[in-house]
């Protein structure tokens, strides 16, 4: 636990990264991003998080339970997005020319516009899911087992 | 004896790796004939300005399905390793 | 305006990464410089990756508000992707035993850890 200072710019500053991950996210089929990365950034804010509290009053909020549900959704919507186009061949971008997120981009340099990627953006969403809740839980383990508890339920 | 083994391995493998480097295309101008396809083709098929994501998770998802699988067998067997044994002597 | 670049120097480079991770890997008997060994190794590929895709005067394969000019190679970055993900899942595992080892034996040289213990 560190001094109050740095406590509460910590609780203000976890807001915007939050928002920041998700931004490069969603925004993954336009420009550099996606699933991964967005993780990541979001991942390393919880990071920040457990070193300026201590891994034990974290504990009371990340539960292993939520975290393990979280990272099951993800996998298993991706996993079902895959087997959806199976009408053509495995993972067939099912939704290009539809209503949802269908619309075809111009071709050459354009703004981007948010509606488009089939598939695309959905995945990016089960994928960041899976990612933040799979690598928070082995960095709250790690940081518990070094002070001589486990992560419970 | 056993460095000096290691060291002459070390320097034979070193040796190849250079002289296979040496011989690959010159740097800035690579072969690229399915690449040149995905450049022209990716925005009308997979609806994506991100040619990148539309090949990460539209031509090549197979891959993109492994790597997640790796990520979580990775996941559980790390929180599978770190439990410690205090519930044991509890419960007896 | 083909001017290569003298000895393929960007691939060299890897090619010496990869040489002094391989010297790590052979000669360092703390547990902890073998792991910084392989991920130094596993930079090494993934430099590798994105060098040989590279095409001259290119620009980022993404078509939002793009300059003219011909696009970089798209698939090597995929891979390249591909790899960071499965060597920091490889990595936290490979950390997680060494703990364990440590916690068990109380060394982390390899060769005294290397005999079981009945």
């Amino acid at each position: 636990m560190l001094s109050k200072i740095v406590r509460t710019v910590a609780n203000q500053l976890i807001l915007f990264i939050l928002i920041f991950g998700l931004y490069v996210i969603m925004h993954g089929h336009l420009t550099p991003g996606g699933g991964f990365q967005g993780g990541a950034v979001v991942v390393s804010g919880v990071v920040m998080l457990l070193v300026a509290f201590s891994s034990k009053d974290l504990q009371k909020s990340l539960r292993e339970r939520f975290l393990s549900i979280m990272e099951s959704t993800g996998a298993l919507i991706f996993a079902i997005l895959g087997f959806a186009g199976i009408g053509t061949v495995f993972f067939y971008n099912f939704l290009v020319g539809t209503s949802i997120f269908g619309r075809i981009p111009p071709t050459g340099p354009n703004p981007g516009d948010i509606w488009t990627g089939g598939v695309i953006p959905l995945m990016n969403l089960a994928v960041g899911l899976k990612v933040i809740a799979g690598l928070s839980a082995v960095v709250l383990a790690m940081a518990l087992f070094s002070i001589g508890e486990e992560i419970e339920e | 004896m056993r460095q000096v083994v290691g060291l002459i391995l070390l320097l034979v493998v070193v040796a190849f790796l250079v002289w296979g480097v040496l011989d690959i295309h010159p740097f800035g101008y690579p072969p690229s004939d399915m690449d040149d396809y995905i450049i022209e083709n990716a925005q009308e098929e997979t609806g994506s300005n991100n040619v990148v994501a539309s090949v990460v998770f539209d031509y090549r998802g197979l891959d993109t399905l492994g790597e997640a699988t790796i990520l979580f067998t990775a996941v559980t067997g790390v929180l599978l390793l770190l439990r410690t044994r205090k519930r044991r002597e509890e419960s007896s | 305006m083909m001017e290569h670049i003298p000895l393929n120097f960007p691939f060299l480079a890897a090619a010496l990464l990869a040489g002094v991770a391989f010297y790590i890997i052979i000669f360092k008997r703390n547990l902890i410089k073998l792991i910084m060994g392989i991920a130094l190794l596993a930079s090494a590929v993934n430099l590798f990756l994105v060098a040989l895709g590279y095409r001259a005067g290119g620009n980022a394969p993404i078509y939002t508000d793009v300059p003219p000019g011909p696009m970089v190679l798209p698939v090597p970055q995929a891979l390249t992707l591909t790899s960071i993900v499965i060597n920091v899942a490889v990595l936290a595992l490979m950390l997680t035993m060494v703990v364990h080892i440590y916690r068990h034996t109380g060394d982390i040289d390899s060769k005294k850890s290397r005999r079981l213990k009945g």
